[in-house]
C-alpha cells in the first residue's frame, strides 16, 4: 500500500516523514526517524515504555497510527532536558537510583511528566496511580515514587 | 536503613559506600542509551521466527520453497542449518547442555511446545518476512502433550523424550538430585511434631521489559559481530559459535545495554538463527522478538508440585526435614532442581535431612534461569511448613528461626560447611523492627483482614571468572572496563571502588563494559556474582596501577618504590628519610609516563573465590479483601546480609526489586494454558505483574557484615530478596484468614473459592 506523507512536530520541531497507514506511531518514531529513546516492551499498551504525549495527551504510541500524527505536537523523553540541563524528573531519577535496567525509565519519565502538569502535589497514592501503567520490573517502584514525589516538590517551589 | 558493623573501614571511605550518580544514568534518562532493539546497519534486512502451532508433534518434513520464492525473501533458515548435537553425547557450556540449547533454538525431530521455533526467514522488511513464513509449509504428525507435573509423571503420560529413563522405564522424569544428610527416618523418629504438606506453584515469567533482540552482521571474510543484550557476551559468543560452527575468534559480540534479564538471558534464542540468516543472504540482518513470542517461548521459570516434611522436639529443635521436589523442565531437561534441593534447608542447623528433585519435562517452554533459579519452590514449601510447626508449638515463627539457625561450621546437606553464617543476624533484624513490633489491627473495617507473616531465605551466591582492565588515560583520569553486562547498577559500584582505591574523585572514573574483543572472559551476569567478582578483579587491577604509579614517582624522584605512598591520588615520600618531594598527582605521573616507562594500566583475570551465600528475613503485613478475594501487601520490610554495600541504593534497589517480583509470584503471576497446551495469556494484560498501584514502600534493611573473603567484604545480594516472600506472604494471609493456602497464586478466585468453602 502507498505511504502517506505525515507533517507534524516533534519536541518542538517541524518533521516530515512517511508512514504505511497501518504503522504505529511508535514504529515512525523508532524505525523512521531514529528515535529510539521510546521504547517497545509490549506493542499493545500494556506496559508504558512507548509512552509520548500527542497534544499534551498522554498515549502508548504503539496504540497510535502513525497518520495521527499529522499536524499533532509530539513529545517524547529526546525532548524533555533542555540542553544539557535535565528536567527535575531526570535529575531526581539519577539522584535517587530510580531506575535499574533503564529501559522502562523514558516511558515512566513521560508519564511523570504528564501527571505533575495535571497535578502537581500528588499523594503517593496518587503517584502510584498515576504510573500503574509504566510496568517496571526492576525497582519495585519504590525509589521511582519517592523520586517522583521530590521532583514534584522541587517543581513547586521553582514555580 | 543501613546497620553498619565496621564503623572504622566505613568513617575511612571516601566513595564505598556513597550514593554517587551511576556512570550510565544520563543517557538512561535522555533515552540515548542503545538497548538490543536501538542498533540499524546499513543495508539490514529483517529475520521472523516460524513457531509450531501444536504442543507436541513430530516434524517429518519442511519445504520452504514458496517462501524462499517469495519477492523480498533474502533467506531461509531451518534446524537442518543449525549445529546437531546427538542424544548420545552431552556437550556442556557452563550448566547449559548443547544437546537441548540447539533443539530449543530450533525444533528438531519434534516440535516440544505451541511456540517451538521450527523455521526462520530473513526478509527485506518484518512484513514480507512474516508473509514468508506464512508461505513454509511444516508436515506435523499431532502427538498427545502433556502441561502439568502431575499428568506427565502418571504411568500412562505421552512420553517427550525416548531417551529418558526413570527407574528404568521411559519417563517424563529426565533427572534427579539429592541432598542427604544423617538419617532422615530416625530423626523423625525422634520428632514431637510433624509436619508434612504438598505445594503446587505456576510457572512465572521473569517479565523482562525489553524483549530479546539482535543484529548480526556476517560478513564476506567469515567473520560476525552480534550486537544483543545478555547476561553474557561471552556466552552469546560461545553459544553462537557452538550452534553455528563459526569459531569463537570469528564471533564478536557487543552488548547493548540490557533492559533487563533476571536470569532469563543467560541463555540465547535468536543469536545464532540471525548469525545463519545473515551467512545466508550477505546482508545484516535484525530479530526483534514481539511480546507474545517472548511469553509464548522465553524462559519462564519452573513451576513445581512439592511435599516437605519437617519434625520437630517440643522445645522447637528441628529434627528432621524431608522434601520431595517435582520441578517442571519445560520441554527439554534442565529445570533448576539445585535451588530447592539445596537452599530450602540449608538455613537450618538440622541433623537428619533427605532433598530430592525430579526434573519434570512437559510441553512448555523450556524455563531460563530466574534469580535464585528455584530457591524461592523450596523455600515457600519448606518455610511454609516451618510457619505452622510454629504454630503447633506456640512459638514465635521468628524464635523457631533463630533457635534452628546454621551457624559457623554447619554442614549443609547440599556439601558445604559454613564458614560465616549471618542468618541469626537477619532474623533478629526483623525481630527488632519497629514493623515486626507495631501492633495490626486485624480487622480495620468490615470485609477487611489482616495478617502478619514472616519467612526466610537462602542463596549460594557465586564467584567465578571475570576479567577487568584499569587504564590511566593521558590526562590522568581512569577508564575501567569489565566485562559483565549491568543489569542493575554494578557500574556505579566499580566507580566507587576505583575512585576510592586511586583516590581520585568519582567524576573523573568511566567504567564501561568490554565487548568478546576487548576484555578478557568473563562469565555471566547472574547468581549474584558480579558486584563480588568485579569488584575484585577491579581492585586487584587497581592495586596493580597503584604499584605502577608508585614506580613512576621513584623512578622520577631517584629513590626506590617501596619508599613512596599512594595516598589521595598522589605519590608521596613514604617518610622524611624518603627525602623531600612535593607530591605527584595521577595526572603529574600521566604527563611523564611516557618518559618513565610507558603507558599506565594494568588487568587482571581471575577465578574469583570466596563468595559466601546470602540470607534474608522477611516479615510482611497483608490485607485480604473477603469479598473480592484481593491480597493486598500493607507494608514489607526485608533485611539482609549484604557484606558491604558499595553503593547503598543500588542494593537497596536490590532488594526491592526482588520483593516486588515476589508479590507478583505469590499473589497475581501465572501461566495459563488452554486444552491444546496453548498459552492463554502470552501478554502483560494477562500475565498480571505487579504495577506501581499494587505495592507499597519496600523497606530494605541492610546489614553490613563484611564478608571476610572480599577485599572489600562484598555479599552478593540480588537473588536472595526474591526467596522468602511466597512463604511470608502466604504465612501472612493464613494469619489474616485462619486458612492456609498450599498454592500459588493466591489469586482472587482461589482466594473466593476458598472463603466459600469456609
Amino acid at each position: 500500500m502507498a505511504k502517506t506523507h505525515v507533517s507534524t512536530s516533534i519536541n518542538g520541531e517541524p518533521v516530515e516523514f512517511l508512514a504505511d497507514p497501518g504503522s504505529s506511531l511508535l514504529d515512525a518514531l523508532r524505525n523512521t526517524l531514529g528515535l529510539t529513546g521510546t521504547k517497545e516492551g509490549c506493542g499493545t499498551g500494556d506496559c508504558g515504555a512507548c509512552s509520548v504525549t500527542v497534544d499534551g495527551r498522554l498515549v502508548c504510541s504503539c496504540l497510535v497510527l502513525a497518520v495521527e500524527a499529522e499536524g499533532a505536537e509530539i513529545a517524547t523523553i529526546e525532548g524533555m532536558a533542555q540542553g544539557e540541563a535535565l528536567h527535575p524528573l531526570q535529575r531526581k531519577f539519577l539522584e535517587m537510583a530510580a531506575l535499574q535496567c533503564g529501559i522502562c525509565t523514558p516511558g515512566v519519565l513521560i508519564s511523570a511528566r504528564a501527571l505533575l502538569e495535571k497535578n502537581p502535589d500528588p499523594t503517593e497514592t496518587e503517584v502510584r496511580f498515576g504510573l500503574a501503567g509504566n510496568l517496571c520490573r526492576c525497582t519495585g517502584y519504590d525509589k521511582i515514587v519517592r523520586a517522583v514525589m521530590e521532583a514534584a516538590a522541587e517543581m513547586r517551589e521553582t514555580v | 536503613m543501613n546497620v553498619i558493623t565496621d564503623k572504622l573501614r566505613v568513617e575511612d571511605n571516601k566513595w564505598i559506600g556513597q550514593r554517587t550518580i551511576r556512570p550510565d544514568g544520563a543517557d538512561k534518562v535522555t533515552g540515548r542509551a542503545s538497548y538490543a532493539a536501538d542498533n540499524t546497519m546499513p543495508g539490514m534486512i529483517w529475520g521472523k521466527v516460524l513457531r509450531s502451532p501444536h504442543a507436541h508433534a513430530r516434524i517429518r518434513s519442511i519445504d520452504t520453497s514458496k517462501a524462499e520464492a517469495l519477492p523480498g525473501v533474502k533467506a531461509v533458515v531451518t534446524a537442518k542449518d543449525i549445529v546437531d548435537f546427538p542424544l548420545e553425547t552431552s556437550v556442556l557450556l557452563g550448566i547449559q547442555d548443547m544437546r537441548w540449547m540447539c533443539r530449543n533454538v530450533m525444533a528438531r525431530e519434534k516440535a516440544l511446545f505451541h511456540g517451538h521455533p521450527v523455521a526462520a526467514v530473513a526478509a527485506i522488511n518484518e512484513e514480507v518476512a512474516v508473509a514468508a513464513c506464512a508461505l513454509i509449509e511444516v508436515d506435523y504428525e499431532v502427538l498427545p502433550h502433556v502441561i502439568e507435573i502431575e499428568d506427565a509423571i502418571r504411568d500412562d503420560a505421552p512420553i517427550l523424550h525416548d531417551f529418558a529413563r526413570f527407574e528404568g522405564k521411559p519417563s517424563n522424569i529426565a533427572g534427579t538430585m539429592t541432598a542427604k544428610l544423617g538419617d532422615v527416618e530416625a530423626g523423625f523418629a525422634e520428632a514431637d511434631v510433624i509436619v508434612e504438606r504438598t505445594f503446587r506453584t505456576r510457572p512465572i515469567h521473569q517479565g523482562y521489559i525489553e524483549p530479546q533482540a539482535c543484529t548480526v552482521s556476517y560478513s564476506a571474510d567469515g567473520r560476525a559481530t552480534i550486537w544483543s543484550s545478555s547476561q553474557g557476551q561471552f556466552m552469546v559468543r560461545a553459544m553462537t559459535s557452538l550452534l553455528t560452527g563459526v569459531p569463537q575468534s570469528n564471533i564478536r559480540a557487543i552488548p547493548a545495554e540490557i533492559g533487563g534479564g533476571f536470569g532469563a538471558k543467560t541463555i540465547i534464542y535468536l543469536e545464532p538463527v540471525a548469525l545463519l540468516l545473515s551467512k545466508k543472504s550477505g546482508r545484516p540482518v535484525k530479530m526483534v522478538m514481539t511480546r507474545e513470542e517472548v511469553m509464548r517461548a522465553t524462559g519462564p521459570t519452573s513451576g513445581s508440585f512439592s511435599t516437605v516434611k519437617i519434625g520437630a522436639k517440643r522445645d522447637g529443635t528441628l529434627v528432621a526435614a524431608k522434601g520431595d521436589f517435582y520441578i517442571q523442565a519445560g520441554c527439554l531437561p534442565g529445570g533448576p532442581l539445585r535451588g530447592p534441593v539445596g537452599c530450602a534447608f540449608a538455613p537450618y542447623d538440622i541433623p537428619h535431612v533427605l532433598s530430592v528433585g525430579y526434573d519434570v519435562v512437559s510441553n512448555r517452554s523450556k524455563v531460563a534461569a530466574y534469580r535464585a533459579p528455584g530457591a524461592p519452590l523450596g523455600a515457600y514449601a519448606a518455610e511454609s511448613v516451618i510457619d505452622e510447626i510454629a504454630e503447633q508449638l506456640g512459638m514465635d515463627p521468628l524464635e523457631l528461626r533463630l533457635k534452628n539457625t546454621a551457624r559457623s561450621g554447619t554442614k549443609a546437606a547440599y556439601g558445604a560447611t559454613f564458614a560465616k553464617v549471618t542468618f541469626e543476624e537477619t532474623i533478629e533484624a526483623i525481630r527488632d523492627h519497629e514493623h515486626y513490633k507495631a501492633p495490626l489491627d486485624r480487622n480495620p473495617r468490615p470485609g477487611v483482614r489482616r495478617g502478619r507473616g514472616v519467612a526466610s531465605g537462602f542463596w549460594y551466591n557465586a564467584g567465578g571468572e571475570s576479567s577487568a582492565q584499569v587504564n590511566i588515560t593521558e590526562d590522568g583520569n581512569v577508564v575501567v572496563t569489565t566485562g559483565h553486562p549491568d543489569v542493575g547498577g554494578s557500574r556505579a559500584s566499580i566507580a566507587n571502588v576505583t575512585a576510592e582505591l586511586l583516590g581520585v574523585d568519582h567524576g573523573r572514573v568511566s567504567v564501561l563494559i568490554g565487548d568478546t574483543a576487548s576484555i578478557g572472559y568473563s562469565n555471566l551476569t547472574g547468581g549474584s556474582r558480579v558486584t563480588f567478582a568485579s569488584a575484585m578483579v577491579v581492585t586487584q587491577s587497581a592495586e596493580k596501577v597503584i604499584g605502577q604509579l608508585k614506580e613512576r614517582a621513584a623512578k622520577i624522584w631517584k629513590i626506590d618504590p617501596e619508599a613512596v605512598h599512594w595516598e589521595n591520588g598522589e605519590a608521596r615520600p613514604a617518610g622524611p628519610n624518603a627525602g623531600q618531594f612535593p607530591p605527584l598527582t595521577l595526572a603529574d605521573l600521566a604527563a611523564r609516563a611516557s618518559e618513565t616507562g610507558g603507558p599506565i594500566g594494568a588487568g587482571v583475570q581471575l577465578n574469583t573465590a570466596g563468595a559466601e551465600p546470602g540470607f534474608a528475613t522477611h516479615v510482611v503485613d497483608v490485607e485480604v479483601d473477603v469479598d473480592l478475594g484481593i491480597v493486598r501487601v500493607l507494608r514489607y520490610t526485608a533485611a539482609q546480609d549484604v557484606g558491604r554495600a558499595l553503593h547503598p541504593s543500588y542494593v537497596e534497589g536490590q532488594i526491592q526489586g526482588g520483593v516486588v517480583q515476589g508479590i507478583g509470584w505469590a499473589l497475581s503471576e501465572e501461566y495459563l494454558y488452554d486444552r491444546q497446551g496453548r498459552l492463554e495469556n502470552a501478554g502483560f494484560l494477562d500475565y498480571r505483574m505487579p504495577v506501581c498501584s499494587d505495592v507499597p514502600m519496600i523497606e530494605a534493611v541492610m546489614l553490613e557484615i563484611p564478608n571476610p573473603k572480599h577485599p572489600q567484604g562484598v555479599r552478593g545480594v540480588g537473588e536472595a530478596p526474591i526467596v522468602p516472600p511466597l512463604a511470608a506472604i502466604s504465612n501472612a494471609v493464613h494469619d489474616a484468614l485462619g486458612t492456609r493456602f498450599y498454592s500459588l497464586p493466591m489469586s482472587p478466585p482461589k482466594v473466593l473459592a476458598r472463603l466459600d468453602e469456609a
